[in-house]
């Protein structure tokens, strides 16, 4: 047997944990298109911000793939799969010969089209650690920074760059940052924390044009920079997968063991879409913690173990400048806010069940919140006013929490 | 309206140690500390303060004691400080003063006027070590003489009996007046030490009937939770006339008390009071009373020894005669000093004999009138260690009965509060926040040890003194010397003087 | 492997396992240095109380870890069952407070997150069930 991974980070390190649960022999290689160990893709503005060291960003020890025997070919493309032949082709053209491979080649940057953008010579993305290094490397305590993008990425790159430089603007089409996972009067708690730290927010507008060192908005505004973060979104690393023919949609498509339609293939993380039990809907959900359990139920499987990827939700924890969120789920339904201590909850409930939640400030505990979206519990049965009070194993019955903290069983 | 009252004890607080950790609010019933937001410092309010040690016990940091307060009444040798004050409570409230706990007054305790022999030089000692030492003994009518037919097979009547590997029984309190935790914890222990636990009279509860080889199984005036499987549940049968703590009155079980087990098991009306009647309804004369232990001993097939449990009063050794005639197995005497759930003080502390004075005139009568082998002979009320142990067995008992030294075991502190139902040590209380504070996992092996431990001891002073059975030291007087008592004492004790 | 485990029959809602926690993980050589001057230490238990029913809860040491398999900087790992966390690696994003089915991550100002290692850096019986006054909490082997 001789297992391939395309790709280094949460969901390949997750698929050679899995695979070494089932099979502790048998060779693994991967190959990354970036030149380094494994590092934790959101340690980057950590790293920028001077909180992390370089060795500190590694995701696992140094003697992670010997002690897993994996063969690590770094900066190394693949540049097409054969899934008759079972092998895939390399930039140099050479050929590398599966067994079970796993795609796992994440996503990348989006670039949105506006006129001029290519003429700016300090413009970065902020995915990668090379991008944290170009960014460091030029980022002076005067640069004026430009962010387009007020969601995780954007706002992380700006938290990461805050202690050198104090100009920073970031600009949103939308009316409200991280509209993703938030609501507005969230979003505006958030917002006004950042704002105290002299991040400046343009919302509702967007860059219509870009000249070599200004940006013009849709408000007609012009705003001079130094140097631009565009953290617009991502789009998924799919290509490779769909020259193969496999079954992709926007994201790979998997069963629930997370195999493509070829039996040979399985594919993790954010180049794959899963079912959001919230709604039903298949999507991707480019987490690390989903990245990393796909990759682990891959591996387990490619090496002929059993185990499938279900429970899958959007669900994100992030903090700025010391104040921390922590979402969950789908904020379809109905609402239930409290406010207390500046801190802000909102619980969402449809059809009987949690379906989501956002919590910021006091984030204690959440996890309990996510146990119940993720399993579905019906609320009916529990004491909501300990539900809404706070996130607690009260809530559930004698015999319930004998199971869950007896030691007798242990839920995913 | 002032109520005259200042608290009986102060709770001196280190605050170098405090941590203000909290427990000492959270594990006062009595509410007596509570933590201060504004000075962020626990504080206290003595007032209810029953110095139960709770507080004292659970700090982290021992930065509590609990002292007596120096707060002093002009002084008055005849018009103690104690008896201002009960007079006091009683001009507020017009009630009738309440105790728990056996009798605290300073009356002689004849324990510790009575010393014990040891062997020299001839009869040798014994060391339990390393020779065999017998505390195992029998409680029931033992037959006047034994015969066998050629073969070796007993001719002789035997007789209904209880076979006590330790000398020792935890003695009668109810379900009700301590908890469910209390009682499971005894009556573990009894079986795992081989012994009995008495259910008072207060029922069996359901959970307890496998624990029916190591019962005993009370039936007292108020007839609760009598029926014929408890009946048949215990090992034996026994019928409370009275009560060290409380002779000549009966019980009050508050309805506060009698929560929904409570009341199942005692088959009353959850929240009623349970009152006890002070005599039995239909017990007048000796003649009444042997109808109901024939009637027990009928519904049970002749099967269980019958015990009668008295208090010690002035004519003791009359009424143990009578009983002993009544067709009883078993006498069980219970001193002034034995505890209660709840009595008024006044009975408490006035009413009633020392056990040591009483078991020495019941022996001694019993024998003189040849009926000492009809009945055993079961002591409580305030056997307070395997010495005081020893001296009742050679004063003539056959086994004895442990309350308040089981409770000490169990965690009691001896503040004598049990009436309040707030016994923050999960004794004497059915609140069921307080109830788990005693876990009968660690009650049962407390109370294992305290006996073990006892039962070493007994083996122990028996050994010195070259005896090697319970048998033998039982009603061995020449064992036994007073000590600064005088002639009279030392004619009832039936022992000689120290230096005799 | 051994773990904690809360009776709630017998857990009174005393606390005490929390104090004797944080001191366990003070580093101090008595209680009261440990809590001096209202220094508030986070303790790695939790006891949850209700009208008549209290229990104390910590990390379940999961076969499953959600925490370790969702950390994003890898402070989060197994060893020998224990699941344990690299303060030095730890950035304090909480993605493990979202993960952790039983609230057992517990956040604090003075570190980015601690979690119960049964007393792994310590020594022998944890520290909560030697101070549990009424033998609710446990230690010991469950299938």
């Amino acid at each position: 047997m001789n297992y391939l991974i395309i790709g280094n980070s949460s969901a390949a390190i997750g698929a050679v944990e899995g695979i070494r649960q089932v099979d502790s022999t048998n060779p693994i290689t991967i190959i990354s298109d970036e030149p380094h160990h494994t590092y934790g893709r959101p340690l980057i503005s950590y790293w920028l911000e001077g909180k992390l060291s370089d060795e500190k960003m590694f995701y696992r020890p140094q003697n992670f793939y010997e002690k897993n025997n994996c063969k690590l070919l770094l900066g190394t493309k693949v540049t097409a799969i054969d899934i008759e032949a079972q092998v895939v082709q390399l930039q140099d053209t050479s050929f590398i010969e599966y067994d079970k491979l796993l795609i796992a080649t994440g996503s990348r940057p989006l670039m949105p089209p506006v006129p001029g953008l290519e003429q700016v010579k300090n413009k970065f993305s902020f995915m990668t650690y090379d991008d944290a290094k170009a960014i460091k490397a030029i980022l002076k305590p005067d640069s004026k920074v430009l962010i387009i993008g007020a969601g995780l990425i954007g706002l992380k790159a700006a938290e990461g760059i805050t202690k050198t430089t104090s100009d920073i603007t970031v600009v949103d089409l939308a009316d409200r940052i991280l509209p993703s996972i938030l609501d507005s009067e969230a979003a505006q708690i958030i917002q006004k924390h950042m704002e105290q730290k002299d991040i400046r927010f343009i919302l509702n507008n967007r860059v219509d044009s870009f000249s070599s060192d200004t940006a013009t908005l849709s408000s007609g505004e012009t705003l001079d920079f130094d140097l631009v973060i565009v953290a617009v979104g991502v789009r998924p690393n799919v290509e490779l997968a769909k020259e193969a023919g496999l079954a992709v949609n926007r994201g790979i498509l998997l069963d629930e063991s997370c195999k493509t339609s070829d039996a040979n293939i399985y594919a993790a993380g954010d180049c794959t879409e899963s079912m959001d039990i919230t709604t039903g809907e298949q999507k991707i959900l480019a987490l690390l913690p989903n990245a990393y359990m796909q990759g682990e139920v891959a591996g387990i499987c490619m090496a002929g173990g059993q185990k499938t990827y279900t429970h899958a939700i959007p669900m994100n924890a992030i903090g700025f400048f010391g104040l921390h969120m922590i979402t969950a789920g789908t904020y379809d339904g109905e609402a239930v806010v409290t406010h207390s201590n500046e801190s802000f909850k909102k619980l969402v409930f449809k059809d009987n069940v949690l379906k989501g939640y956002m919590m910021i400030g006091d984030v204690k505990r959440a996890g309990i919140y996510t146990s119940l979206i993720k399993e579905q519990v019906s609320v009916s049965k529990l004491d909501l006013e300990l539900l809404h009070s706070k996130p607690q194993m009260m809530l559930f019955d004698k015999a319930r929490r004998l199971e869950k903290l007896g030691g007798v069983h242990n839920e995913n | 309206m002032i109520d005259f009252l200042y608290p009986d004890y102060e709770i001196i607080r280190n605050e170098k140690r405090c941590i203000t950790c909290k427990v000492c609010a959270r594990q006062c019933a009595n509410e007596v500390h509570a933590y201060d937001e504004e000075l962020d410092c626990m504080v206290a309010d003595e007032k209810n303060c029953v110095n139960c040690q709770r507080c004292v016990s659970l700090c982290p940091t021992r930065a509590l004691k609990i002292v007596k307060t120096n707060n002093v009444f002009k002084e008055n040798a005849n018009w103690p400080q104690v008896l201002i004050t009960e007079a006091y409570r009683q001009a507020a409230t017009g009630g009738v003063l309440l105790s728990s706990m056996g009798n605290p007054q300073p009356y002689p305790v004849y324990w510790d006027k009575i010393l014990i022999n040891a062997s020299q030089v001839t009869n040798p000692s014994i060391d339990p070590l390393r020779e065999p030492m017998e505390t195992q003994t029998f409680l029931g009518k033992k037959p006047q003489t034994v015969k066998f037919d050629k073969e070796g097979n007993l001719l002789s009547e035997s007789y209904p009996h209880l076979k006590l590997e330790v000398p020792f029984m935890f003695s009668a309190m109810s379900y009700g007046s301590i908890s469910k935790n209390a009682h499971e914890s005894l009556a573990r222990a009894a079986t795992e030490l081989g012994t009995f636990y008495n259910t008072g009279e207060g029922g069996l509860h359901e959970d307890f009937y496998k624990y029916g080889e190591h019962t005993i199984v009370q039936v007292a005036s108020g007839r609760f939770g009598v029926h014929k499987k408890y009946l048949e549940a215990g090992a034996a049968i026994e019928i409370k006339m009275g009560q060290g703590a409380k002779p000549g009155i009966g019980g009050h079980l508050p309805g506060i008390k009698v929560g929904e087990d409570v009341s199942k098991t005692r088959m009353i009306p959850q929240g009623t009071d349970a009152i006890s009647p002070a005599p039995h309804h239909d017990i007048y004369s000796i003649e009444d009373l042997r109808q109901l232990i024939f009637s027990l001993k009928e519904a049970t097939h002749y099967e269980k020894p019958v015990i009668v449990k008295i208090a010690a009063v002035h004519n003791v050794a009359a009424i143990a005669s009578g009983i002993a005639r009544s067709g009883a197995d078993i006498i069980s005497i219970d001193g002034y000093r034995g505890g209660t759930g709840a009595a008024p003080t006044r009975i408490r502390d006035n009413v009633g004999i020392p056990i040591e004075l009483a078991l020495a005139a019941v022996d001694a009568r019993l024998r003189d009138e040849g009926i000492r082998n009809e009945v055993s002979i079961v002591v409580g009320g305030s056997i307070r260690s395997a010495s005081d142990a020893v001296k009742a067995i050679a004063l003539g008992a056959d086994a004895i009965y442990l309350g308040t030294a089981a409770l000490l075991a169990l965690g009691c502190h001896l503040c004598r509060s049990c009436h309040g139902a707030k016994c923050n040590w999960g004794i004497a209380t059915q609140r069921p926040d307080l109830v788990k504070r005693l876990n009968p996992e660690i009650g049962y092996e407390r109370l294992v040890n305290l006996i073990h431990a006892w039962d070493h001891e007994v083996k122990e002073m028996m050994g010195g003194m070259g005896i090697n059975s319970i048998e033998a030291l039982r009603g061995n007087r020449l064992m036994l010397r007073g000590i600064g008592l005088s002639e009279k004492e030392l004619e009832i004790l039936g022992i000689a003087h120290a230096g005799e | 492997m051994k773990k904690v485990y809360v009776n709630e029959d017998w857990c009174l809602g005393c606390h005490l396992c929390e104090y004797y926690c944080s001191f366990a993980n003070s580093g101090e050589s008595n209680m009261i240095k440990a809590f001096n001057k209202g220094k508030k230490t986070t303790p790695r238990i939790v006891v949850e109380e209700g009208s008549a029913i209290n229990f104390a809860v910590q990390c379940r040491h999961c076969d499953d870890p959600l925490c370790v398999k969702g950390c994003i900087s890898g402070a989060l790992s197994i060893q020998n069952g224990i699941i344990l966390v690299d303060d030095t690696k730890c950035v304090g994003c909480y993605t493990c407070v979202l993960s952790c089915p039983y609230g057992c991550i517990v956040t604090d100002h003075e570190k980015v997150i601690k979690k119960c290692d049964l007393c792994a850096s310590n020594s022998g019986t944890p520290a909560c069930v030697q101070g549990c006054p009424n033998a609710a909490i446990v230690f010991e082997e469950r299938s």
